[in-house]
């Protein structure tokens, strides 16, 4: 008899293919992507920088395997998307953020933000963001201390507030600053002297990033690289980015033309805070994102409109975070209110749709 | 979308490309294969209700000798595949997994695969009802795979026109290549099978529609149609479409070809059109003039796992070992299917007849599967939502199935319009047997309705 006839032969539902790509393979990528932003960011602001990133990595890689270990069951540090929450968390952060604090934000994006929830694919918020929340409402001072870009000494002495000891009163960073600073940088955000002296920076130091700011937001170039890299390779949804820069773009554009005098260009409007890096991997993460096409649109439209809301009508310099997070917690909405018509079934009118823009 | 799409007018806008490995057989001949020492020839060939025996056991038969009659309308006469002996009449395993009742056929030692049954008939004079009645009497069900009785299509439904009959010719599912081959050798017989339906349908006018990774098919086929146009017969005309799984669905080449959607649930010809796949007509075109029935056909044996691949026209009933011993099937052997990789069945048993309905044999090694790969939480990553060519939202879908919340996902996520082409288990990332948990979704809810 043939060979066949000895051999044990699998049964397995159809299909039998597979495109081969999974979703650690994914986050890997996404975690390649934003390295050129994390070593940016250190030449930018030096050991400071190095050590926020490195701080907020380890803690949220080692709370989510020890939620996992509480919870009983298996690591699922393996998937890598801690890792980015943890790298994106301290991309977020103003590099001289005392380093307690990030590990506090660490905590509260990992253990509460997403493992509550039930851990990957379950959780509504993006994690790192509810971490950068947390922060904005404990340590409101904190975390709008930005210091200036190129300082000097940056690669052999840490920004004071960095090394601080928890709860106690940081030394103030003002003669620091005055100290270390070089010519032409100075420790606020482009979007802090916008919109409190009327200064507003040029779009090309926006683009190529040397500026004070989170550690990873300044440079929109790396950060579109590195979307890019995503979404050349299919790892990334164009969509939403392009939704939400389209969203920031118009709104800003509406109010340039109203009052071009009071408000900035909206060229500045696109490469200044952190709309780059929120629009293209924070407004992204597809777990708290919507999954129809109509909706990817509504929801970046959406989240643009309100951070431009916030930036020129608010109290706050930046609203990209804001912005985001309610697009999160809009987006199972906007799902339903957005399912596809399926072939063959009549034609249905889409008056919803209206009334979630 | 990708380049070709945007120049292309007529393009499946879902769906998505499989590694093809076509390029195995899709230049290697149509090949007899000779019989096996034993047919089993199951009396369950077909959608619909099986065929009644009309045999004994211990009885002689001939090659095309009819050997089951049809059971009503929606059922198909079998034809023995060989002449020879009626072994026995008992139960035989299926690619379903169970056992069905068919006819065991020994074929006699030297017999001939000459076909002498038969008789001619003038086709050009029957009415439709007599078309109808003699496409019924050839036993030819859809050779594409789903193999649902062909005359029954050939018949108007009740206050329906069928104003095009529209002949598959896309073959999408990866490595099979039987519909590629018979529209290279036998346009002619596509072409007169074509002709026979729209008579029956008294349609106007038929479109071919060939993916184009087989140009040199449609070659073939406006060859064929330009020898008829000499002898004045016009009406059929044939289509190239960019390839992409699943196209080959009949209700998204209707789409692609003649921007019609068929409603949900509905049928083709609630749109005016009736559905072919090329090797059926193929068969009619051939088998009707000379008043035979089908035994045989045209099956793929490929994969890694076979060292002779090619498109073997063999005897209805052949047990897939034999057939796999023929191609020299390798010892590595991990899976066996029927049809292609997206869709077709596994088989548990080597045991198994090829049928009617048969359009390949895959044979993969362990190389292909490659052990059952980890299952992570759905990420909303929107793959599976892209592809899906019915528009549905399998990530929300499966997420309902896993709750169980099957009537749910009926009531409104539009279930039932599923036709599990499998693309978004293919594409899912998390690796969740999506339509796995859909065909579950689907049975459950026929349960319960059942129950109540």
């Amino acid at each position: 008899m043939s060979t066949a006839a000895t051999t044990v032969i699998e049964v397995r539902t159809a299909p039998h293919l597979h495109s081969g790509r999974s979703v650690d393979q994914i986050m890997r990528h996404v975690v390649y992507a934003l390295l050129p932003m994390c070593f940016y960011s250190v030449w930018l602001f030096g050991i400071s920088a190095a050590a926020l990133i490195a701080t907020t990595t380890a803690a949220c890689v080692l709370i989510e395997h020890w939620s996992c270990r509480l919870a009983g069951r298996e690591t699922s540090i393996g998937d890598f998307s801690v890792v980015i929450t943890g790298m994106l968390l301290g991309l977020t952060l103003p590099p001289g953020l005392p380093l307690w604090m990030a590990v506090v934000g660490a905590f509260i994006a990992v253990a509460p933000g997403k493992m509550t929830f039930g851990g990957l694919g379950f959780n509504v918020f993006n994690p790192a963001l509810v971490g950068r929340a947390f922060l904005q409402a404990a340590f409101p001072a904190a975390i709008t201390t930005y210091t200036p870009a190129m300082a000097l000494n940056r690669f052999s002495q840490f920004i004071p507030t960095s090394l601080a000891t928890p709860f106690l009163k940081a030394a103030p960073l003002k003669d620091w600053i005055a100290q270390v600073r070089v010519d032409g940088f100075t420790g606020a955000t482009p979007l802090m002297l916008q919109k409190f002296e009327h200064v507003t920076t040029d779009p090309w130091t926006l683009f190529i990033g040397t500026r004070a700011g989170s550690s990873g937001e300044t440079s929109a170039l790396l950060i579109l690289l590195g979307g890019g890299y995503l979404i050349a390779r299919k790892m990334m949804d164009w969509r939403i980015p392009a939704a939400m820069l389209l969203g920031a773009l118009l709104t800003g554009g509406a109010y340039y033309l109203s009052n071009p005098v009071k408000y900035p260009s909206p060229l500045f409007v696109l490469f200044s805070g952190g709309l780059m890096l929120g629009a293209l991997f924070m407004a992204t993460d597809p777990v708290a994102s919507p999954v129809t096409p109509r909706g990817m649109w509504i929801y970046g439209l959406l989240m643009g409109l309100i951070t431009v809301l916030i930036r020129f009508e608010g109290g706050l310099p930046e609203g990209v975070m804001y912005a985001i997070l309610l697009g999160n917690a809009l987006s199972p909405l906007i799902d339903r209110l957005t399912q596809p018509r399926t072939y063959g079934e009549g034609k249905r009118m889409f008056a919803k749709e209206a009334t979630t823009r | 979308m990708s380049l070709m799409e945007l120049i292309a007018d007529k393009h499946l806008d879902r769906g998505l490309h499989v590694p093809e490995h076509k390029d195995l057989t899709s230049g290697l001949p149509i090949r007899r294969l000779p019989f096996a020492p034993m047919l089993v020839v199951p009396l369950s060939q077909h959608a619909g209700t099986p065929a009644i025996p009309i045999v004994r056991e211990g009885q002689e038969v001939v090659r095309g000798e009819p050997i089951a009659k049809a059971a009503g309308f929606v059922s198909v006469p079998m034809h023995s595949p060989a002449t020879g002996r009626v072994a026995k009449i008992a139960l035989a395993p299926t690619a379903r997994g169970d056992l069905s009742m068919a006819i065991y056929i020994a074929p006699y030692r030297a017999a001939s695969q000459e076909v002498l049954y038969g008789a001619p008939q003038d086709i050009g004079h029957m009415t439709p009802e007599e078309i109808v009645q003699a496409v019924q009497n050839t036993g030819v069900v859809g050779l594409g795979g789903a193999a649902f009785p062909t005359h029954v299509k050939l018949k108007v439904p009740e206050g329906k026109k069928i104003d095009t009959v529209v002949v598959n010719g896309c073959e999408c599912e990866p490595y099979l290549t039987t519909d590629h081959r018979v529209m290279l050798e036998q346009p002619a017989a596509v072409l007169h099978g074509a002709r026979i339906a729209m008579r029956a349908l008294g349609a106007p006018k038929a479109v071919i529609g060939v993916e184009d990774n087989k140009l040199d098919a449609v070659e073939a086929l406006r060859d064929a149609i330009d020898a008829e146009a000499a002898r004045g017969l016009t009406g059929i005309t044939v289509e190239s479409v960019p390839a992409k799984y699943p196209q080959g669905a009949e209700k998204m080449l209707v789409k692609v070809l003649l921007g019609r959607e068929v409603p949900s649930r509905g049928l083709p010809a609630d749109v005016g059109l009736a559905v072919f796949n090329v090797a059926t007509l193929a068969q009619i075109g051939e088998l009707l003039p000379v008043r035979q029935g089908l035994i045989e056909r045209v099956v793929t044996v490929t994969g890694p796992g076979v060292r002779k691949p090619g498109n073997y026209l063999m005897a209805l009933g052949t047990p897939l070992r034999w057939a796999l011993e023929q191609a020299d099937c390798s010892e590595q052997v991990s899976s066996v299917i029927l049809g292609g990789p997206m869709m077709g069945p596994a088989v548990g048993s080597l045991e198994i007849p090829v049928t009617k309905g048969v359009t390949g044999i895959l044979v993969l090694t362990h190389e292909q599967v490659n052990g059952h790969s980890r299952i992570y939480p759905c990420i909303h990553c929107a793959a599976c939502v892209d592809v899906c060519p019915i528009h549905l939202n399998p990530s929300h879908l499966g997420m309902l199935a896993r709750k169980d919340r099957y009537e749910e996902m009926e009531a409104e996520y539009h279930l039932m319009d599923c036709f599990e082409c499998a693309c978004c288990s293919y594409v899912c990332p998390s690796h969740i047997p999506l339509v796995q948990y859909f065909r579950v979704a689907k049975q459950m809810n026929r349960e319960r309705k059942a129950r109540a």
